[in-house]
């Protein structure tokens, strides 16, 4: 197995902890003057998603994790899992729904989606940076009323509830931002 | 850590604004030394022998030396202190040095490769002398009126750490400080005391150092002693000094060893330790070792501080490069 030490350390490295898949988010030489270095790494565990922190003795090594990021079409969810296929292969994989609950309502059939493979099974999906969804609830704004900032809540078509401006209405398309849930724009048709 | 907030408006501007800055920190730093009658002295980057210390690695570049056949390997200096100690012994008096000096692997918020140093010597100063100096100095730069505190190895250790005696403590116990405070280390054995002291050291308590304050910590174990002396009444205590401000380590002073066969000992030392670790053989610094055996160093004190750093603190910067032209990789 290919390993890594650590002074090949840096921001999106891939590598296992206790069999984890695990990518560094921050990497801090910590040299004293007169004493042995160390690393102070800042990693994600891809499996968990949680930030967590070890100072490792510089020299050590760690092993590499078959990790990859993978552009995957989003095909449809038959309730218990999401399917997605490679366009140019028409390779298919399935995650369990439980696994992509906090960007599921971002997902949209046909959209091409990153999913990242971990010994090439998907073990996340982050869905593209700005989708057009369908408003299909929010309460008609105030006549008139066509700047206040404050918005109101509005339900889109895959069931994700953002803040939209009070113009928006009901059948609108709107350009959202994923990664923060936040309304952009009114898409053009 | 948060990304450093920077004036985009006018990107070159701010660039400039920045240097001037730098500019007028070195112009300060000369100033306060010209203004006390110690001399400048331009040591040479370049040398034969290089500093054998198993955490510090010299960088070198081969020279075509007329009359050889093969280019020959120089090192660039990691510090000014050999030139400026053989300096010494031939009685320049106190003296200083400010330029760049150059260590190896290390590229981070807080280091960059090439980086700028003050280091300075003054004759019959003291320990304490000297700490008491390099504290005015940098209570000037820093301008702030931060009282300045001096606070001893075993103090910082019973305080930050509580642990009552770092000198007697076992690797368990600090191992058990570390743990404590969730922090996980990997590839430091059980038993390896110095380290897991050295760690408690970094990962605990140099982050509460100099909050609001000059933090001097001094009389380091002899282990650590480097080229300092060691107390005549206590022989596992080193005279030497390490300056925090919010955190950051800033110099690394000592009282200076003068015994020329202790340093080839202490060279000697090293290198075999370089051999365990089977890290490269290097050549020592012959001249400095002939200079001190012929001409002994007059009892003196001496420090290094990192100007870089010294700015950072200055100017608020979050990142070291903030302070240069161009840091390593956009050079």
């Amino acid at each position: 197995m290919a390993t890594y030490s650590t002074n090949e350390f840096k921001n999106g490295l891939k590598f296992l902890l206790d069999g984890q898949p695990c990518t560094i988010v921050d990497n801090t030489i910590v040299q004293p003057g007169k004493g042995q270095a160390f690393n102070r790494v800042k990693y994600r565990n891809l499996m968990t998603g949680r930030v967590l922190e070890k100072t490792f003795k510089s020299g050590e090594k760690v092993d590499a994790a078959d990790v990859i990021d993978t552009q995957l079409q989003y095909l449809y969810n038959d309730g218990e899992f999401y399917h997605f296929m490679n366009p140019e292969t028409f390779d298919q994989y399935q995650v369990a729904a439980a696994a992509i609950e906090d960007v599921s309502k971002w997902l949209v059939e046909q959209d091409e989606c990153t999913v990242t493979l971990f010994n090439g099974e998907p073990i996340s999906v982050t869905p593209p940076k700005t989708t057009v969804l369908e408003v299909i609830q929010t309460d008609p704004g105030i006549k008139g009323d066509t700047v206040d900032s404050s918005g109101k809540p509005a339900t889109l078509s895959t069931g994700a509830v953002i803040q939209v401006p009070m113009f928006v209405k009901t059948g609108d398309k709107v350009l959202v931002n994923t990664e923060r849930g936040e309304y952009l724009s009114r898409a053009k048709e | 850590m948060n990304e450093p907030v920077r004036d985009q408006s006018d990107p070159a501007c701010s660039v400039f604004s920045r240097l001037q800055k730098r500019a007028q920190l070195l112009q300060t730093l000369r100033a306060f030394f010209y203004g006390r009658g110690v001399m400048e002295v331009d040591t040479p980057i370049l040398s034969a022998g290089t500093v054998p210390d198993v955490h510090l690695r010299a960088l070198s570049t081969l020279v075509q030396v007329p009359g050889e056949r093969d280019k020959q390997r120089f090192y660039l200096h990691t510090s000014p202190e050999y030139p400026m100690k053989r300096l010494l012994c031939l009685g320049s008096g106190d003296i200083f040095y400010l330029g760049k000096v150059f260590r190896d692997g290390d590229l981070s918020r807080r280091h960059q490769v090439e980086f700028t140093m003050l280091e300075w010597y003054r004759l019959g100063f003291t320990l304490s002398d000297l700490m008491d100096e390099v504290a005015e100095l940098i209570g000037q730069i820093l301008g702030d009126g931060r009282p300045v505190e001096k606070l001893s190895y075993r103090e910082a250790f019973a305080h930050y750490a509580g642990i009552a005696d770092i000198f007697t403590a076992t690797a368990a116990e600090c191992k058990a400080v570390l743990d404590a405070r969730g922090i996980e280390i990997v590839g430091v054995d059980d038993d390896d005391k110095p380290l897991w002291e050295q760690l408690v050291l970094t990962e605990v308590i140099e982050a509460q150092l100099g909050r609001n304050a000059i933090t001097l910590l001094y009389h380091y174990p002899a282990r650590e002693a480097a080229l300092a002396q060691v107390l005549a009444d206590n022989p596992l205590v080193a005279e030497r000094f390490e300056v925090y401000v919010e955190g950051l380590e800033l110099a690394n002073g000592y009282h200076e060893l003068a015994d020329a066969s202790a340093y080839r000992q202490r060279f000697v030392e090293a290198l075999a330790s370089r051999k365990a670790l089977g890290l490269e053989a290097v050549p020592l610094d012959e001249p400095l070792l002939q200079t001190l055996e012929a001409t002994p160093l007059p009892d003196c004190s001496g420090v290094a501080l990192g100007v870089d750093r010294l700015l950072m603190l200055q100017q608020g910067y979050a990142d070291i490069k903030d302070g240069l032209p161009f840091g390593l990789l956009e050079a």
